[in-house]
């Protein structure tokens, strides 16, 4: 759940970016570039077509800032899921041109549709969850170190390692197999286990 | 970091068969040495960490080997199941591993979501690219730039301090948290080589200490920890909070207040700001930094090309602001290559046009003054002639060669002189990122490449002067 500070940056960067504030592009783009790079190439593969969806993000963003609506999600998700988008309509023009069969460009989406639920789910947990997670998979820290560090009962600390990766897993597929879509949580479309 | 691979090899439900999941074991996992991790290998004694409601009596110290399983101790099923989370992390002890393994054979519903917690593991990833290509920025803002012009831009002099403080903050987060006290050799020319140690987190406060004179010349509040977060005017609104500014370090810089005091002269000012500054965060430091150069940007592309020529106040010099902005650029870059030396990482100098900006400032500019000042101050050999303002003098030609290079003419006998080309009684030839290293004193006069020609103590007294433009 964003925390209240996050909405108001973000409206703020959209207001400045409306304005045609060109400072406020640099900010952006420090800010969110590579969260951009890395869903693109993570969808695509390749660092240069990856620097093809970016220029392609922040020049769609640049132009069109009030296709963002605060209301349906922090400016992060909305740049994550315009990300996707661009990355996956991307990658089947390469399909269409040759370039991977079919089967492939579908693990693929299936692979980055997952993981962009997975970042949604991640940046949108409550804090608490995501700072024992991050404590453990980040800086690797033993369960009994976080609790110490995070000032709960070691029992409270593995509750919230195993209740965070219940809620991440809600990103996988069930069963293995995709519904196929390509959206996003942020759009209400691709919502799956949010609603 | 692109994390572990915690992935099982062929995705996520490749088990042996629909009803029996199986879940791999930490030793298949991260081989026979476990995850790369020192803790993983000296296992907390679980003794003193018994799992709460665990029957004390049920902890008999089990074998180091895994095959001993008879002798694990006892975990009751509820605490084996809330511990099916830091399992798949890998951050319980090694007992307690092995107690889950055990218990994965004979309970399918703990199996099944086992392997679900641990594929989930895997979709924990470092959200950002390391690897992004630094020259990525401009293009993306160029092109953005070139489909929808900006109403207000940031000028054009603003331009290679926004790009370095760019570049900057990239190297500093490719660091991560882990090097705020890694030890830098910064190197000056004080009529000699100098050179002092300090910690990265002190290079970058070094940097925002002199950065905010030209906050303070445009009015900005000091320390842009808060303050300089409103607006420069209203409706703005602020910048928000800054990345890893916690509510604790701003209460400290809260009564850390008096900044505004701080001493102009950039060496003194930058000691004052250390010793306000000294116990906040590797994090905050960079977050205070990031959010004052921000604030930079945007407050010079609200006032327009018109404040370029406004004075920041230096102590025992001034600037005007498009070469304050300039001068920042090019020690942004110098310290950010000091950082990376120091950690033995890459870093490229800026790009041509921004360098040939800096070169400019610096040949055109900074180097008539400091020649000036050394004559005044008898330190030069070569003869001077009176010459008025605005008359032509006698000159030395400057070729910068390289990206970003150029030929400068530059007046040697006096800063208001016109440099002919006419009268030009010396010619220097050095390379555009070796010429940005004399002057900011890392490479001595004495010891830097050059082809010359013509008169030998005028080029002397130009090198020397271009070394003396370096500082702390």
């Amino acid at each position: 759940m964003a925390t209240p500070a996050p909405q108001r940056w973000d409206r703020k960067m959209q207001q400045r970016l409306a304005r045609g504030e060109e400072a406020a592009l640099g900010e952006l783009y420090d800010r969110y570039a590579s969260l951009v790079h890395s869903l693109a190439s993570r969808v695509l593969g390749d660092d240069e077509a990856a620097n093809h969806i970016t220029r392609e993000v922040f020049g769609y963003i640049w132009e069109n800032p009030d296709a963002y609506d605060p209301k349906h999600g922090s400016l992060r998700s909305w740049i994550a899921t315009l990300t996707q988008r661009q990355a996956v309509h991307r990658l089947r023009q390469l399909q269409n041109r040759g370039r991977s069969t079919p089967d492939e460009v579908e693990a693929r989406v299936r692979r980055a549709n997952t993981a962009a639920r997975a970042d949604f789910i991640v940046t949108s947990m409550p804090a608490p969850l995501r700072a024992a997670l991050e404590l453990a998979y980040r800086d690797r820290v033993d369960y009994r170190t976080a609790a110490a560090g995070l000032g709960v009962s070691e029992d409270e600390a593995r509750r919230r390692l195993r209740l965070g990766l219940q809620l991440l897993s809600t990103a996988m597929e069930p069963g293995g197999h995709t519904d196929g879509h390509t959206g996003h949580p942020h759009d209400p479309r691709g919502q799956r286990g949010h609603r | 970091m692109s994390g572990p691979a915690y992935r099982n090899g062929d995705g996520p439900h490749s088990g042996d068969g629909a009803n029996e999941p199986r879940v791999p074991y930490q030793r298949e996992q991260f081989g026979p040495h476990g995850p790369e991790r020192g803790s993983y290998e000296e296992p907390a004694p679980y003794e003193q960490h018994g799992p709460a409601g665990s029957a004390a009596g049920d902890l008999v110290a089990g074998e180091q080997d895994p095959e001993a399983q008879p002798q694990l101790p006892h975990y009751d099923h509820r605490t084996l199941k809330s511990l099916l989370g830091a399992w798949a992390l890998s951050v319980c002890s090694h007992d307690e591993s092995l107690a889950v393994e055990v218990h994965l054979t004979d309970c399918a519903t703990c199996a099944e979501e086992a392997l679900r917690l641990r594929d989930a593991v895997g979709l924990l990833h470092q959200e950002e690219s390391l690897d992004l290509d630094p020259l990525l920025r401009a293009r993306v803002l160029e092109g953005c730039l070139g489909r929808r012009p900006a109403r207000i831009p940031v000028p054009e002099w603003a331009g290679p301090y926004d790009a370095e403080a760019a570049r900057l903050d990239a190297l500093l987060r490719d660091l991560g948290d882990d090097y705020w006290k890694a030890p830098v050799e910064l190197k000056w020319h004080a009529g000699e080589p100098r050179s002092e140690r300090f910690t990265v987190a002190q290079v970058i406060g070094h940097l925002t200490a002199v950065d905010s004179l030209i906050a303070r010349s445009l009015g900005l509040p000091p320390d842009s920890g808060e303050a300089a977060a409103d607006p420069p005017r209203p409706g703005l609104g602020g910048l928000g909070l800054g990345l890893g500014m916690g509510i604790a370090s701003r209460a400290r810089l809260r009564r850390s207040r008096g900044l505004g005091d701080f001493p102009l002269e950039p060496v003194e000012r930058t000691t004052a700001h250390w010793a306000t500054h000294s116990m906040l965060p590797g994090s905050t430091v960079r977050s205070l930094w990031r959010e004052q150069s921000h604030n930079l940007v945007r407050t010079v592309s609200f006032a327009g090309s018109g404040a370029a020529g406004l004075d920041v106040d230096y102590g025992s010099f001034a600037l005007p602001l498009e070469d304050a902005f300039l001068d920042r650029a090019f020690e942004c870059w110098i310290h950010a290559n000091d950082i990376a030396d120091a950690v033995d990482y890459p870093y490229d100098p800026p790009a041509p046009r921004n360098l040939n900006r800096i070169i400019d400032m610096v040949a055109a500019r900074l180097l008539p003054e400091a020649l000036a000042d050394r004559r005044r101050a008898g330190l030069t050999t070569s003869p001077t002639r009176l010459v008025a303002a605005g008359a032509p003098g006698r000159s030395l030609l400057l070729e910068v060669e390289g990206k970003g290079g150029g030929r400068w003419y530059l007046p040697l006998d006096s800063p208001g002189a016109v440099a002919s080309p006419e009268e030009t009684v010396a010619h220097v030839a050095m390379d555009s990122v070796e010429f940005c290293q004399l002057a900011a004193g890392h490479i001595e006069p004495e010891r830097i490449a050059f082809g010359q020609s013509g008169d030998r103590d005028v080029i002397r007294d130009v090198l020397f002067a271009a070394a003396s433009l370096s500082r702390l």
